[in-house]
């Protein structure tokens, strides 16, 4: 069923109740015995429109979730679904085929054994169909009725809509606290059903890694699920090789924008780092593989290093480098900007050159904002998806040599979840074990960085 | 300190001995050095850019060329019955493929093209033939020149690789005039293909709406509802400093975070709509919220107490001081923050590939619940293709989605500048 439909009848029920209420409250208001009304008629509008609205908003969104199992259970409960074989692949797909058509998404079954199932998924469907629309009309009907008697001149419709406002206000801020309780629990979940199959200690200490989504999901190989490699290549190419070009290149940035250059030239200057900033990962990652890789083979080719692959750890830290050279350059401009002028001009007052004030003086006094910017802009680093997915390999390999392929946590990631195993298989359920480790340790470094900073905050003020 | 030394001191700094001078130059030495090494940096980042600019321009200018064909074709003598009704029906095209314009078109290609050449026509020709009538069906008594879309082999051959027989056919085309690299309008109307001659982007980028429209409508009411309540109403307690430290600490989380996210809740809660703008949408608004929340709080704090004293001293209540006064001075600094959250959402690509919006999709998607892919991810996809043809259309989609992110970008800083306000 359409959920457009559903939510257009709860708006336009709520519609109905908004005037109805408004005109009513007038009507108060002309009477001549009543006087003044405690809260002015727009507010009994919404009242009854609140009352009307909110229910129904929670029915439709617990009706999407809850219909299409109905469905299915009273298609199921058919004659039709007897010849259906048990419960598994096989009958989801038969089903899902049976389900397109009936909707009309699909103009035919691929499966003969299909067909039977859609008249009664089609009965099922105008069924529940008629139910939810009929329950929609019912609450909204019995809810408004209800609200719109209790509206009287002396009714204090307003701190009553006012109340429900807040409490919308506070559910919305909680949408924060679920997104974070619901990145948890399904890491967690997904994580502790993998290391029932894999001992975490031979994850989180094997160095081989080569998860087969192929094989036996019962009896996994624990040596081939060793995550070192993938550790050691995401902190390679994000906070070492990233990080030598974007620190240096970063800094210098801020400083010659904040110290030397001049108002107009700072004016272009600024946005086009910004510009930098903004580039889609993907077209980065498309630089890094299609241009920056090539490059980075030949070049090796040229100064004799055999074997250079064009899928290096190079490639990848380098663009990556550069992706990162505008954040750690705006965070260092923040905290350079925040120590005072007047430790600057002291500086230059007793004789010192610009760049010595900046070496001795500002940076030093502003480390602790760099630090905290160095580790936020790592963390970002180690995050990072789509550079690495399309210019560092996949093949996991322990070494220091930046030419070599490797691979990152992120890429493994996507690789075990858009391949074709099935979501039982420690192989899949690896990818939720990778990704709760990169959450700890992104979460890790954000926390501390900002206790550096408000530490670091609190000293001048 | 003795008098002898106070005066060496003297000494020195009025006559600058020869050690002091050398030490000075070597002072400004460093300076120098130290204000070009930043110079370096800031040239360095800026060329970088260029250079990444001026490599997707030269690439995508081909992106939105393709070497296509020149057909004469005399439709008056073709036969096809020229019936204004049946060309405006929906079925159009299945009228003229039975009154034989796919034969039509192959009859005129070999006749000026010669055999080996006409092969070469790409497949799909007298669809785009069909589409040219259909839009005006006074070509059907005419004789005009078509320019039909060459096979992906042949285009490779005119641009100077693949096989040496499709190159040397190139030639002699070339060389009789009658191929071309002709600028493709249908690029931006046309959805994915596998032939990059026949690839558009249309698919694309209209799945990119469909999911910013979901991301947009979830992720502003949200997020400014929960900035309001944070900045305005909350007390000082434990609960809210909880608020405030999961949105803080989600606006760092690694975007592929939030795609794991959508794959284990939002795939188990609505199993039945896998790959569609509204999961995608789903997913990224919980990305954007974090951006929307940080930079409405910040936009609501500007707004000056004398304004809420000022309301609040007229007897207005708290809720009826925020969304009379707060709220609409406060506007277009949320707009800011939406515009340029929504401008990272446009360009993700990781948290899709984990919903499963890494599809093949050859119709574009016709509502929120059809199967849909967005302009980073056919750029990601296209981007696999070993095809020199989609190494150009990739670098087009490239500058495409690089204008949009541009334009909202500038809508970003207009807004800032038109509303800033100094209190």
């Amino acid at each position: 069923m359409s959920p457009a439909i559903l939510l257009l009848l709860a708006v336009g029920l709520g519609l109905a109740g908004w005037i109805s209420a408004r005109s009513r409250a007038w009507a108060f208001r002309r009477d001549e015995n009543v006087g003044r009304l405690a809260a002015l008629p727009v507010y009994h509008a919404w009242y009854v429109a609140l009352w009307v609205i909110v229910p129904l908003v929670a029915f439709i969104s617990l009706w999407l979730i809850a219909s299409p199992y109905l469905v299915e259970q009273s298609v199921l409960m058919s004659p039709a679904a007897s010849d259906l074989p048990a419960a598994g692949f096989q009958r989801d797909t038969l089903l899902r085929e049976a389900m397109a058509v009936a909707n009309g998404t699909s103009p035919g079954v691929f499966n003969e054994a299909a067909k039977p199932l859609i008249e009664p998924f089609r009965e099922a469907l105008s069924r529940y169909n008629l139910i939810g629309i009929l329950s929609t009309l019912i609450i909204g009907f019995l809810c408004g009725t209800w609200a719109f008697l209790r509206l009287k001149p002396d009714f204090t419709a307003r701190t009553r809509v006012e109340k429900t406002v807040m409490a919308v206000l506070l559910l919305a801020s909680l949408v924060a606290i679920l997104t974070t309780l619901g990145i948890v629990a399904s890491l967690v979940f997904e994580t502790f059903r993998f290391f029932g199959m894999v001992s975490p200690i031979d994850f989180l200490f094997g160095t081989e890694w080569g998860p087969d989504p192929m094989s036996n999901p019962q009896n996994p190989d624990p040596t081939r699920f060793g995550a070192v490699p993938l550790f050691w290549g995401t902190i390679f190419i994000g906070a070492i090789i990233a990080m030598i070009v974007a620190i240096p290149l970063g800094l210098m940035s801020a400083i010659y924008l904040t110290q030397y250059a001049a108002p107009r030239v700072r004016s272009w200057l600024k946005p086009a780092l910004e510009i930098l900033a903004g580039v889609p990962t993907v077209v980065y990652g498309y630089f890094a593989a299609l241009t920056v890789a090539p490059f980075i083979r030949d070049l090796a080719a040229m100064i004799g290093i055999s074997g250079a692959s064009s899928e290096s750890a190079l490639a990848a830290g380098l663009v990556m480098g550069v992706m990162i050279i505008p954040f750690v350059s705006s965070m260092a401009d923040d905290s350079i900007a925040a120590v005072p002028q007047a430790m600057r001009d002291g500086s230059l007052a007793m004789g010192a050159t610009t760049s010595e004030t900046i070496k001795r003086v500002l940076v030093p006094a502003a480390l602790p904002g760099i630090v905290a910017g160095i580790m936020l802009a790592i963390s970002r680093a180690i995050g990072e998806t789509m550079i690495v997915v399309m210019a560092a390999s996949t093949a996991a390999n322990l070494s220091a040599n930046p030419l070599d392929r490797m691979t990152t946590v992120t890429v493994q990631i996507v690789k075990m979840l858009t391949g074709e195993g099935s979501f039982d298989h420690p192989a899949t359920l690896s990818a939720f074990a990778l990704g709760f480790v990169l959450f700890l340790v992104t979460l890790g470094l954000n926390f501390v960085a900002l206790r550096v900073v408000k530490r670091f905050r609190e000293a001048y003020d | 300190m003795t008098d002898a030394a106070a005066s060496e001191i003297t000494n020195e700094l009025a006559t600058r001995s020869a050690a002091f001078k050398a030490r000075l130059q070597k002072r400004y030495a460093a300076e120098r050095r130290f204000k070009f090494l930043g110079l370096f940096a800031v040239s360095f980042s800026v060329a970088v850019l260029a250079m990444l600019l001026v490599n997707m321009a030269i690439n995508g200018i081909g992106g939105f060329q393709r070497a296509e064909l020149a057909v004469p074709v005399d439709f008056a003598e073709g036969g096809i019955a020229a019936d204004p009704a049946a060309l405006a029906r929906p079925d159009a095209l299945q009228t003229l493929e039975a009154q034989g314009l796919p034969e039509i078109i192959e009859f005129y290609a070999q006749e000026s093209l010669g055999e080996e050449a006409a092969a070469e026509l790409s497949g799909n020709a007298w669809r785009e033939v069909a589409q040219y009538i259909i839009a005006s069906p006074a070509l059907l008594r005419e004789k005009t020149t078509l320019w039909l879309p060459a096979s992906a082999n042949l285009a490779g051959g005119y641009d100077g690789e693949g096989s040496l027989e499709m190159r040397a056919l190139a030639e002699r085309l070339e060389a009789e005039g009658k191929i071309d690299k002709r600028f493709d309008g249908g690029f931006l109307a046309r959805s994915d293909a596998t032939d990059p001659q026949a690839a558009g982007i249309w698919g694309a980028l209209k799945g990119s709406m469909l999911t910013m429209i979901v991301t947009l409508l979830l992720a502003f009411p949200i997020g400014v509802m929960a900035a309001l309540y944070l900045e305005e109403y909350a007390p000082k307690n434990r609960w809210t400093d909880f608020i405030e430290l999961s949105i803080n600490n989600l606006a760092a989380v690694p975007s592929i975070i939030f795609g794991l996210l959508g794959l284990a809740v939002f795939l188990t809660l609505f199993p039945g709509i896998r790959s569609t703008p509204i999961i995608g949408g789903m997913t990224l608004a919980l990305m954007t919220l974090p951006v929307i929340v940080i930079s409405g709080r910040n936009a609501i704090k500007a707004v000056p107490p004398s304004i809420r004293d000022g309301a609040l001293a007229v007897g207005a209540s708290p809720v009826q001081v925020v969304f009379h006064h707060v709220l609409p001075l406060a506007l277009p600094g949320i707009l800011t923050g939406t515009i340029i959250g929504m401008a990272r959402a446009l360009g993700e690509t990781a948290p899709l590939l984990m919903v499963g919006m890494r599809l093949f999709v050859s119709t574009p998607p016709d509502g929120f619940t059809s199967p849909a892919t967005v302009l980073p991810m056919q750029i990601f996809l296209w981007s696999d293709e070993v095809d020199r043809g989609f190494v150009e259309r990739t670098s087009a989609a490239i500058i495409i989605l690089l204008l949009f992110l541009l334009v909202m970008n500038g809508l970003a800083i207009y807004l800032r500048n038109k509303f800033e306000k100094k209190w």
